[in-house]
């Protein structure tokens, strides 16, 4: 087996667990994990694409390795946003689920 | 790689540095916002979308005179390797309709989160004007880029600035919508990621021409599409993607939610109008076309059933944010993919922008109406609205006026959007599509006037009103006048909005 199918397969795994994960957990926790592998899954596609795409000679296309930074410190901050909003939301709310409370007159504003 | 040989979309114009200066203004301005602390807002955020407004008016009337997109090409890198910014006749409108909107919330916005000049500065107010300022950017990137992965870069701004105006009010219900709402939003760029991934592997440029011009209807460009669609769509909340948006949308407070609902859910919207019929216009299979329009018809009903159903004032304004959504998918199917009967085409396409536009100016003015009627009441049950009517009439006016565009009623943006639209779908023999729209605009109808029946009933004794001022009203007013009076605007396609088309 190539390299480069080696990791596309690899890739496309990490997407399917991803989706699978984010599809059939309920926990915010798990589902941002899932985010995460997702995201791993595509980034490890994009060096497959750069490693393909090279010229004659060249270790891989630069461009998608270029954009490939970009996508991790873009889903770096998403998961670092994601974390802040779930440990204001334990310190309020006592605990992380995403379903909503019972109704209760007080909260309403 | 494949040689890339026509690039004449890509030459730079004379004036294409108001592009950047529409994006870096507001990036710009945050830095400075932050670096002066929350009490030099102000000044900088009055600055800065004084600015805003001025390079839209200037971008729209370069493109109006000339009949040609602006173009930039950023540091003289050409595309493939470069990013090209590229103003046309949609991003113009786009660009000043934000403009507009944004003024008027920031104006709006000005009483609650102006620090006073002698009291310790608040965290809140910092975070809503740099996030305001955060998401002008975005949205003028989105609007301008022709680079697909600056597109996904723009789309994240976008996310992420939408965020904390979600979760301003820091209550759990509030974070727990961010919360959703960041989910859904990251799990569709992603999505969005691969697609760009996809085609970059098939065809080696992420340039939105030369991908039209390279772009063959093959098993990686089908799957790259879908993906890209699916995942522009989990951000734009159609049906059934729409869950995390009504308690986003009515968590934040009334400044927020206008934009968020007028604007930001535009931005993904406004990219897959742009990839479908400039990058892929030669994949638009009739049959896929047809579930984008089924999911939006799906969307109208289930949105307007659902604002119908809810006993709170800001829920059922967001629900109806869910069911506007949906018409604007129409246009996927109306504008024929063979070129043939052009006026049709180009009817389904007018009709297609100007509910966007009429519907974000409506969504603003009642959104921010809504706001008032929570601050002057306390609360926004609706069955408690009784008596507004006569304490603060001009805000049940604008609540009336935004109602009308919403249902489609003549004289209204709405209306002249839904007409074109419908004009479009019975000419090409579309007659389910034709019902919904029609029935859409009687569902809206029910909710609206359910709500403005509730004000206008007589006022129950010991209900206390409080005092609202005449400014923010009158803002209000303001907005849901424009979107009334872009009804008057000429029932015929407009020549701006095909300015620079790729086809």
């Amino acid at each position: 087996m190539s390299g480069p199918l080696l990791f596309w397969l690899a890739g496309s795994a990490l997407i399917g667990l991803g989706v699978y994960g984010i599809t059939v957990n309920r926990h915010p926790l798990r589902k941002l994990l899932a985010l995460n592998l997702l995201g791993s899954g595509v980034f490890l596609l994009f060096g497959v694409i750069a490693r393909r795409g090279a010229a004659a000679g060249l270790g891989g296309d630069p461009v998608p390795q270029a954009l490939v930074i970009t996508g991790i410190v873009v889903a770096f901050s998403a998961t670092a946003i994601a974390i802040a909003l779930l440990s204001q939301l334990q310190s309020k709310a006592g605990r992380t689920s995403l379903d909503d409370e019972p109704p209760d007159e007080e909260d309403r504003s | 790689m494949m040689p890339l040989q026509s690039l004449a979309a890509a030459a730079p114009t004379p004036d294409g540095y108001l592009l950047v200066l529409a994006i870096i203004l507001p990036a710009t301005a945050i830095v400075a916002l932050v670096g002066l602390g929350g009490r030099g807002a102000a000044g900088i955020v009055l600055a800065t979308l004084a600015a805003q407004l001025i390079i839209a008016i200037r971008v729209l009337s370069l493109v109006w005179q000339s009949g040609a997109p602006v173009v930039y090409v950023i540091g003289g890198w050409d595309p493939p390797l470069g990013i090209a910014l590229r103003a046309d006749g949609i991003s113009a409108v786009m660009m000043l309709t934000s403009a507009v909107i944004f003024s008027a919330a920031a104006a709006f916005a000005w009483k609650d989160y102006r620090p006073p000049r002698w009291s310790p500065e608040t965290r809140g107010s910092l975070v809503f004007w740099s996030a305001l300022l955060a998401m002008a950017s975005a949205l003028n990137t989105l609007f301008t880029s022709a680079d697909l992965f600056n597109l996904y870069v723009a789309l994240e701004l976008l996310t992420f600035a939408a965020i904390p105006v979600v979760s301003l009010k820091g209550s759990a219900e509030t974070l727990r919508a961010a919360l959703r709402y960041l989910i859904f939003a990251v799990f569709g760029s992603m999505l969005y990621l691969l697609g760009i991934v996809l085609l970059y592997g098939a065809y080696g440029t992420l340039d939105v021409s030369s991908l039209a011009e390279l772009i063959r209807p093959n098993a990686a460009t089908l799957v790259a599409a879908a993906l890209v669609t699916v995942g522009l769509l989990a951000k734009t909340a159609l049906f059934p993607f729409h869950l995390w948006l009504p308690p986003a949308h009515a968590g934040a407070p009334a400044a927020g939610s206008a934009v968020l609902s007028a604007l930001v859910v535009k931005g993904s919207l406004f990219l897959l109008m742009r990839l479908w019929f400039d990058t892929f216009p030669s994949l638009r299979d009739p049959a896929a076309m047809q579930i984008l329009a089924a999911l939006g018809a799906a969307a109208v009903i289930v949105g307007s059933v659902m604002a119908i159903r809810q006993a709170r004032l800001k829920l059922l304004v967001a629900y109806s944010t869910v069911a506007q959504i949906g018409y604007m998918f129409f246009v996927f199917t109306l504008v024929p993919v063979l070129p043939g009967e052009s006026w049709i085409a180009a009817s389904a396409w007018t009709g297609g922008w100007l509910q966007i536009v009429s519907h974000a100016f409506a969504k603003a003015a009642m959104f921010l109406a809504a706001g008032l009627v929570a601050e002057a009441l306390g609360h926004d049950r609706i069955r408690d609205l009784a008596g507004l009517g006569k304490q603060l009439p001009l805000i049940v006016l604008t609540f009336a006026m935004s109602g009308i565009s919403l249902m489609g009623l003549p004289p209204s943006g709405g209306f002249s959007a839904k007409f074109m639209l419908l004009v479009a779908a019975t000419a090409e023999g579309h007659w389910l599509w034709a019902t919904v729209i029609i029935g859409g605009g009687l569902l809206a109808g029910i909710y609206i006037f359910g709500v403005l029946a509730r004000m206008l009933a007589a006022m129950p004794d010991g209900t206390a009103v409080a005092e609202i001022g005449r400014g923010r009203q009158l803002i209000t007013f303001a907005l849901a006048g424009v979107a009334l009076l872009l009804g008057f605007l000429p029932l015929e396609p407009m020549a701006l909005l095909q300015i620079g088309r790729m086809p």
